[in-house]
Order: structure tokens, then sequence, then C-alpha cells
């Protein structure tokens, strides 16, 4: 068993900081008032046990009082509402344009039950592991072909849900490379809880290269590592009873579509 | 103690037929049926929580198929919030008591309250058999076009047994506001109705003003799955976000119906137990109108990463961010009244106590989910678990067990045995945090929900949840013990062991069938106790009506 744990999750891109910052006000707030409630019944059970000879003479009622704890939560409540809402402009609409030149990239994503399927610009695609540049504004066009199913990167701090028949759209910046969490964040069936992948964040350099590039594995090797990485053998058994058909020897043949017509399975 | 109490005439030994039961029109009765029910169904629902808790111990999802898993918190969700409580303290508490504290005889419409339990138990066996037939995964939430058309779960069945159920909370509720204009005994003004009756006129609003839209969902849900009318599922022309609006209209506002009947018994068991007025009766009872109102209204807080327009998520969110004048109001005034009180920490006061501090907690945390930009990161996270745990069992179940105590003696004519009592009530505070708290932690840290299996690094905390919910789970079965054993064995209660001043109190434990025996009593203000007067009472107090032995 791992024993390690945290409090709070890595800080991984321009957002983090400033949702953290923002929580961590909230934090503030919660903490101090259910400090003063606590400590006041503690306090008052105590003073004015059964039995105990404190003063109970003519106790108070106020209006002014009523005034002072109804007004209170009301402009705290009204501070966390105009921050958190300030944020989530930024995050609906995008980082503001008048900022220097920035490097871009649009990247789209299909959910399905169960995995992420990813294109890059240059057409490379990937399964269940999203690559991106550091520093680089990246938009996420994201559309589902069943379910809703919703992106979510912790260390991001960003989620979106990704609908059936309808492009939703988010972006992100990362600032720190590493490999990242991606979870499906909406309940969608059976696997919801393996439809995860990464999010890896490389130096441009690293990122331009594997978005190019070719290891230089045959397709037969390489595909038989990805599948087992990524866990495909759950829908693609070949049994009877699994989803979807086997895939065994696949490349190079002649495969029937469910449209009807006949293609060779090639290396797209 | 002689045998003569019990040949005492009173709701329960009025007649011994089982028939008497059933086709009873007693709101007296009606309640007890309710309690045995909620009870039942209280039980289910935790059992599949301890059977998920445990899958969760280790990060493999090695105990049970993913889809065993997924039907465990469903049918958590839809047994627990649907038939226990939405249900506990209106149809249990609320039809035995609000009648008796305005002075009345029985509800106004005695037989549909009745009609209202057949209603209730016919839901409740729909939803039992979709769940032996096969169970349902969707999560209570029903969301399509999973629902609708890619789960081959029960859905159909599962959805019907929550739309009739419904009907019942609609009869319950229209009972309530009714009853409340109309029976009020003489002198029984607004402003003096206990605030009990005030959270329950409020729940009743709600009830019958929301409840309606739920069916009305669940109807359109079975509609597409069953004949494949496009309403929601994109591919038949649906739109999958208007379910959300339509399913959260009401399931927001359901939250409140679970909670404000909880602040109305919190409000008598602090006034009893701290012998002191109610600081700020008329901002209590208006803040729980408050609350219903504003509550018809946030329902969109629920959607802030559903694709939703970003203007739609500002006015939410403000909405939303309101609540929290109302909610604060309440907590304030009940830590205020117990200034200058006189202190018992008997066992209700335990539940009650727990509760302000358990709710404030929950309600705070809501906080951070209206605000938009955290909401983003931690919906549908365990954060939210956590929280709406708090406010339900921290919040609705601790209320619940504290009214329960508060009128046991009432309902059943005997005393529960006080030190059990409160070790349990401490050890179900201990076991509550414990299971919830590491959850807020594990939510920020991005740890979705109904994840059956997860990474490694979320253990330590899992395994902190899991050990809180064996304590929980025990701690749940010790009250159902001493409880049944005091019917037996208890000692007898008196009219008015806590010294209380509602009505209630006023008539013999356990009320003849027509509560009041020496006629309608006169209303005066409510919560008319004296911190000076009682600063040295032993409660319970002993009993001061011996003539009622002698009958
Ligand atoms: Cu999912
Ligand atoms: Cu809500």
């Amino acid at each position: 068993m791992n024993t390690s744990f945290e409090l709070f999750p890595e800080q991984a891109s321009t957002m983090a900081h400033k949702v953290d910052r923002l929580y961590l006000f909230e934090l503030g707030v919660a903490v101090g008032f259910t400090a003063l409630i606590c400590a006041l019944i503690l306090y008052f059970g105590v003073k004015y046990r059964r039995g105990s000879r404190a003063d109970r003479g003519n106790p108070p009622q106020s209006n002014l009082l009523e005034l002072m704890w109804a007004a209170l939560p009301l402009v705290l409540s009204m501070v966390m509402f105009a921050w958190g809402a300030d944020l989530y402009f930024d995050q609906q609409t995008g980082p503001d344009n008048s900022a220097r030149e920035r490097e871009e990239l649009d990247i789209e994503v299909v959910g399905k039950q169960w995995m992420w399927k990813i294109r890059h610009p240059l057409g490379r695609r990937e399964i269940n592991q999203l690559h991106v540049p550091l520093g680089y504004v990246v938009r996420l066009r994201m559309i589902s072909e069943d379910v809703i199913h919703s992106f979510y990167v912790p260390e991001f701090r960003i989620k979106q849900d990704v609908l059936p028949g309808r492009y939703s759209t988010m972006w992100f910046q990362p600032s720190k490379t590493g490999t990242f969490h991606l979870f499906c964040a909406e309940y969608c069936g059976t696997e919801h809880s393996r439809m995860i992948g990464e999010v890896i964040v490389q130096t441009p350099a690293e990122y331009s290269a594997w978005v190019s590039g070719e290891t230089g594995e045959p397709a037969e090797v390489r595909g038989r590592r990805l599948f087992e990485q990524h866990g495909c053998l759950s829908c693609h058994r070949g049994e009877d009873s699994s989803r979807g058909p086997s895939l065994a020897g696949v490349f190079g043949r002649q495969v029937a579509l469910s449209s009807g017509q006949a293609v060779v399975a090639d290396e797209a | 103690m002689t045998t003569d109490h019990r040949t005492r005439r009173n709701y329960l030994n009025a007649n011994y037929s089982i028939w008497s039961w059933l086709f009873t029109t007693d709101h007296k009765r009606v309640g007890i049926l309710y309690l045995l029910s909620v009870t039942f169904f209280f039980f289910i629902g935790g059992a599949a929580a301890v059977l998920f808790r445990l899958e969760l111990m280790t990060p493999r999802g090695d105990l049970t198929l993913p889809e065993t898993y997924n039907k465990l918190f469903t049918l958590h969700g839809i047994v627990m919030i649907f038939f226990f409580l939405v249900p506990s303290i209106p149809a249990v508490l609320g039809n035995f008591f609000l009648p008796m504290m305005i002075g009345a005889r029985d509800v106004a419409f005695p037989r549909l309250n009745l009609a209202s339990w057949y209603i209730f138990i016919t839901g409740g066996l729909f939803t039992i058999w979709a769940i032996v037939t096969g169970g349902v995964d969707t999560g209570w939430t029903f969301y399509t076009p999973y629902s609708s058309t890619y789960g081959n779960t029960n859905v159909i069945a599962a959805a019907l047994g929550v739309f009739i159920a419904g009907f019942s909370s609609i009869l319950t509720g229209l009972n309530f506001i009714v009853t409340t204009h109309t029976m009020r005994a003489p002198g029984m003004r607004w402003f003096r109705l206990p605030l009990f009756v005030w959270a329950h006129y409020a729940t009743g609003l709600i009830m019958v003003l929301g409840t309606p839209v739920l069916a009305v969902t669940l109807l359109l849900l079975i509609l597409e799955r069953a004949l494949g009318i496009g309403i929601f599922d994109p591919a038949l022309g649906g739109d999958p976000i208007l379910f959300q609006h339509l399913f959260w209209f009401y399931s927001h506002p359901a939250v409140y119906i679970m909670v404000l009947p909880a602040m109305g018994v919190v409000s008598e068991i602090i006034t009893c137990f701290a012998r002191n007025r109610i600081f700020g009766y008329r901002f209590i009872a208006f803040s729980s109108l408050a609350i219903a109102i504003l509550g018809f209204l946030v329902w969109g807080h629920h959607m802030f990463v559903s694709g939703q327009s970003m203007y739609a998520g500002f006015v939410f969110s403000f909405l939303s961010m309101l609540v929290a004048v109302p909610s604060a109001i309440k907590v304030f005034n009940w830590t205020a009244t117990l200034y200058k009180g006189t202190v018992t920490w008997s066992t209700p006061m335990l539940y009650a106590l727990g509760f302000i501090g358990l709710f404030t907690m929950g309600g705070l945390t809501g906080l951070f989910l209206a605000t938009l930009a955290v909401d983003v990161h931690v919906h549908d996270t365990y954060f939210v678990v956590a929280h709406f745990h708090y406010i339900m069992v921290g919040g609705a179940v601790m209320g619940y067990l504290g009214g329960v105590h508060f009128w046991w003696p009432k309902m059943t004519g005997k005393l529960y045995p006080e030190n059990w009592a409160r070790f349990s009530a401490i050890l179900i505070f201990f076991g509550f945090n414990l299971t919830f708290f590491p959850q807020f932690v594990l939510g920020y840290l991005g740890m979705p929900r109904r994840y059956h299996a997860y990474p490694e690094q979320f253990q330590v905390l899992n395994v902190m949840s899991s050990a809180g919910a064996s304590i929980l789970g025990v701690a749940y079965l010790l009250p159902l013990g001493y409880l049944i054993w005091s019917l037996r064995y208890g000692r007898r209660a008196g009219r008015n062991p806590w010294r209380a001043t509602g009505l209630e109190w006023t008539t013999p434990s356990p009320p003849p069938t027509e509560n009041f025996p020496d006629g309608t009593p006169i209303a005066g203000d409510a919560y008319q106790y004296s911190s000076v007067d009682d600063w040295d009472l032993v409660l319970p107090a002993p009993e001061e009506h011996p003539e009622e032995a002698a009958v």
C-alpha cells in the first residue's frame, strides 16, 4: 500500500495557482467560521451548563445583531462570487488577446465508452494520452460518440463535459513539464473508472519531435505494445461476450466496416 | 411500575389487529408505519454503502465487478434519497407531531395521509423489484443519454418506483400546508407556531411545487427509453442538457426537503435543553421560507461545466451564494439561544449541537461549489460527495435521530437508556467525520466520484474513509438495538420528561387516539422556557401525573 498522501494536487497550468489562491481564501473563511461556531457552542454549553451559577438575567434579543450576522456572510459570499466569476470568465473565453504573441495549438478530442481519442494538427493520433508543449495555449475541441463524458485534468484545475451531438471547447496553458492525470469525471457506464489516461507536457522541441516522429518500431510491435498499455483488451478480447471484435492479426487484412465497405487495416 | 398503566387507552393499544393498522387514518399510526418503512430502507441503503466502501479499500477494483459497484452506488443513492431522506422527518415526525403541536386532532386529510403511505410502499416495492431483477446502474441522477439509450439495466422499473414515490411526497406536503392553515387551535397564531411547524410548512411548499417536475422528467425519460421518442438523446434529436435542467429543478430544492425539517427539529431541541426562548424567532421562521423560495432559483449550479451558457453560470452562482444568508441566520440564532441558557448535554442535544457544527461545515463547503472557478475543479469529485453528506447525513440524519430520541418518550411512553444513547451519538459523530472529512481532501486532489478503481496515490485517504464508514455502520445499529429494548424494559416516561413547552407534551404518553382527551388546548407563545428558574433542573424529570395510573 502506498502510504504517502498530499493535500493539494500539483500546479501545472497557468490557471492552477489562481484557483488555489481563491480556494485558500475560501478555506480560511470556512475554517474561521467553523471554529467560531464550535468555540461558541462549547463555551456557552460549559459556562451555562445545568447547575452552574452563571448569570442568566435578561437574555437579549437584538435586531442589530441579526443584521450583522446576515450582512457578514452576504459580503463574504459576494467576494467569492465575483472572484470566482472573474476566473471562470477567463476559463470560458480564453486568455485575453492583448497579451504578447503566444504559441497556440488546436487539438481534437473524441470521447467514447471508454476511451479518449486525440488528434493533433499534423495528423498524429493517440489514445488515452495527450502530448502537449509547455507554455503553449492549447485549445481542445471535444465531442462524444455516445454518452456524456467529462475531460478533467486535476493538475490544471480544469474540467469540461464532453457531449454527444455538440462540440464543447476548453483551453489551458501548461506551466510545468511532466505527466499528469486525465480523468473522465462524468459517470458514463461500466468502465467509467477506466476511462483515464495521462497528459504529457513536453518542451516544445520534444513535442515537435514527437508529433512528427517515428519511433522506429515496426507497426505490429508498436501496436501490440500500445494495445497492452491502453487496456484495449477489456473490449477487444475475441470472446463472444466481449464488446468489440478481436483484433488479432488485423494489420494488413481486409476488414468489413459497419458502413458496409471493406478496407485494408493500415497505419491510420 | 404497575401493569395498570398498560390499560390506559392510547393510540397504540386502541386496537391490536393488523387491519386496524393497515386501514388506520390516525396520523400517529401513519407516522409509525412510515417509521418502520424508512428504517427498513435506511439499512438497505446503508448496507450498499458498506459494501462499496469495502471495495474502495484498495485501488484496484478487486472485490466486485465494475457492474456490481455501479449498481451498489446507484442503489445507495436512490434508496437513501427517495426512500429515506425525503420522507424521514416529514413523514415520520411531521405526520406524528405537526397536528399535535398546533393542537389538532389529526391532519386535514387523514385518508390522503394513509394513501400516501400506500403509494410510498408501492414505489418502494417497484424499486426493490428493479434491484432484485438485475439492478440499475445509472446513478441516482439518471443522466441522459446514458439512462435513456445506452445503459442496459432496469432503468424503467427504478424510474417508475421513484415516480410513484413522488406522489406520496406531494400528498404529505399538501396535508402539511392545509393542516397548518386550517386546523390551528384557538390562540395558535402564526407567530406562536413552533419553528418545527414553520419548517414543515416551507417543506410542504417545496414538495407540492417541486415534485411534479421530477415526475414529468422521469416520465419523459421513460418515454424516450421505452418508445424511442427523442427528447434527451441527440441521436434522436433531443438535448441531454435539458434533462439536467429538469432534474435539478426538483433535485436541488429536494436538498431543502431533506434539511429544512431537520432545522425545525433542532429549533425544538435547542430551546428545550437550553431552557431558553429561541433567539430571533421571526428570523428563523422567515429564513425557512427564504430558503424554500431561493432553493427553486439555483439549480444551474450543478451544471457549471455541462456546457450551459457562461452567463447562466454567473446568475446561478450569484443566486446560490444568497442561500448563505438565511442559513447563517439560523446557525447564529441557534448558537445565541445557548447564551444565558441552562444547558443539559442530553442525547437529543448532542445530536442538535452536532447538527449545527456539521451543517455549518456542509454549508460553507457549499460556497466553494457555488464559486464558479473552484467548482470547475471540484465538480463531480469526492469534494461534492463530502459536501452533500455533511448536509444530508451530518445535517438531515443527525436531525432525524435527534428528533426520534427527543420524541421517543412521547411516541412510545418509554425512556431509552441515556448512557447508551449518548455513547452512540458521540460514536456516530466521530464515525461520520472520519468517513467524510478525508473525502474533501480526496476531491481537491482530483479523485472523481463513482470510480470503481483509482490511482494508488488516493489509497490512504480512502482507507481512512472506509474505516470511518465501518464505525458509522456499527454506530447506527446501536440505537436500533436500545430503542427496541426500551419498548419492553425502558422506564415509563410520563407526559413530559423533558419539561418541554409544546402542546404535544400536554397530553399523556403515548397519546390517546384523539390526541387531547381534555378538549382542544389553548395555545400561548412558543418556547416559554426560563433558564433562571430551571438552572438546576434534572432531565428526564420524574413523572407528575400519577392520576393517569389509576384509570
Ligand atoms: Cu466517464
Ligand atoms: Cu444544488
